[in-house]
């Protein structure tokens, strides 16, 4: 569901035009395969619309229980993983990869 | 956009956010006319006359109605650079069908890329929502249905990583012997 459950994990992908224009799709199924093939629980990848940070698609927010909201921009399959493995598993935000950082 | 399967992403976007329950995707390719049509149809609550001749305007667009931007007139400019048409019927309460047609052979035409994975975002995004993706070629036809898996499947979600492990190879599969151009 959309919602899903809101104690576990949440990856959401922003999938306006701009986000899948930008690369989107494949970022977003690269943190699907990665989160089966690790078989983690609890953690979910939904969808958002425009954020309004087009520039910096595709945006991935990882949101987990108890901790602040990180943004990551700019996405690609590879960064997912890397998301996943150092972020999701570990539990340390890849600086690199925020907006921002981008920003600066 | 870099693949015509990314246009029909976006545009399957707006039939969620208008309530639909059951989206189609139609993909047809006919060697013999030359031509390329995709079909995005839903359920969902349509829209007025009013609204649809505003869907052509790149720069109509609400917070409460935001998916209405630039998704449809740059699926409309990719049809009309291939030689084609977008052409889009709605009706309130009743649903929205979005067809585009492009020149197959058409050197302008964009790819169409990758369909399956398409289909496969909006299932694993909207596991609750129903899918139907048919690919036609010169009469051939492959298609999927989720309401058939869903009975078949009797209570387990589409979402499901084995689940949808079976449905990308069974796309992969059943689109194999389609002698695809697109």
């Amino acid at each position: 569901m959309r919602e899903g459950s809101h104690e576990g994990t949440r990856i959401v992908v922003g999938m306006a035009t701009c986000g899948i224009a930008a690369g989107a799709r494949p970022v977003l199924n690269a943190f699907v395969e990665e989160i089966a093939k690790r078989n983690l629980q609890n953690v979910t990848v939904v969808q958002t619309g425009c954020i309004g940070m087009c520039q910096f698609e595709p945006i991935v927010e990882v949101i987990a229980p108890g901790k602040e909201k990180v943004t990551y921009g700019m996405m690609s399959p590879e960064k997912a993983v890397r998301v996943v493995t150092d972020h999701i598993v570990n539990g340390n935000p890849v600086a690199e990869f925020t907006v921002a950082k981008l920003m600066k | 956009m870099r693949e015509l399967s990314l246009n029909v992403l976006d545009i399957a976007q707006n039939s969620i956010v208008a309530g639909a329950t059951l989206v189609e995707l139609v993909v047809s390719e006919d060697t013999v006319n030359d031509r390329l049509t995709l079909v995005i149809a839903d359920n969902g609550r349509g829209m007025t006359p009013e609204q649809l001749e505003r869907v052509r305007d790149p720069f109509y667009t609400t917070r409460t109605t935001r998916k209405v931007g630039m998704g449809v007139p740059l699926f409309r400019m990719a049809a009309e650079m291939a030689g084609g048409e977008l052409i889009i019927r709605s009706t309130v309460g009743e649903g929205t069908t979005v067809t585009a047609t492009f020149g197959l052979k058409h050197i302008d035409r964009m790819p169409l890329g990758d369909m399956a994975g398409t289909v496969s975002t909006l299932i694993r995004l909207n596991p609750h929502l129903d899918f139907v993706y048919r690919h036609e070629v010169d009469g051939q036809s492959f298609e999927l249905d989720t309401r058939i898996l869903r009975e078949v499947l009797d209570g387990v979600p589409l979402s499901e990583p084995d689940v949808m492990e079976w449905i990308d190879g069974n796309m992969a599969e059943g689109l194999l012997p389609l002698n695809r151009q697109a």
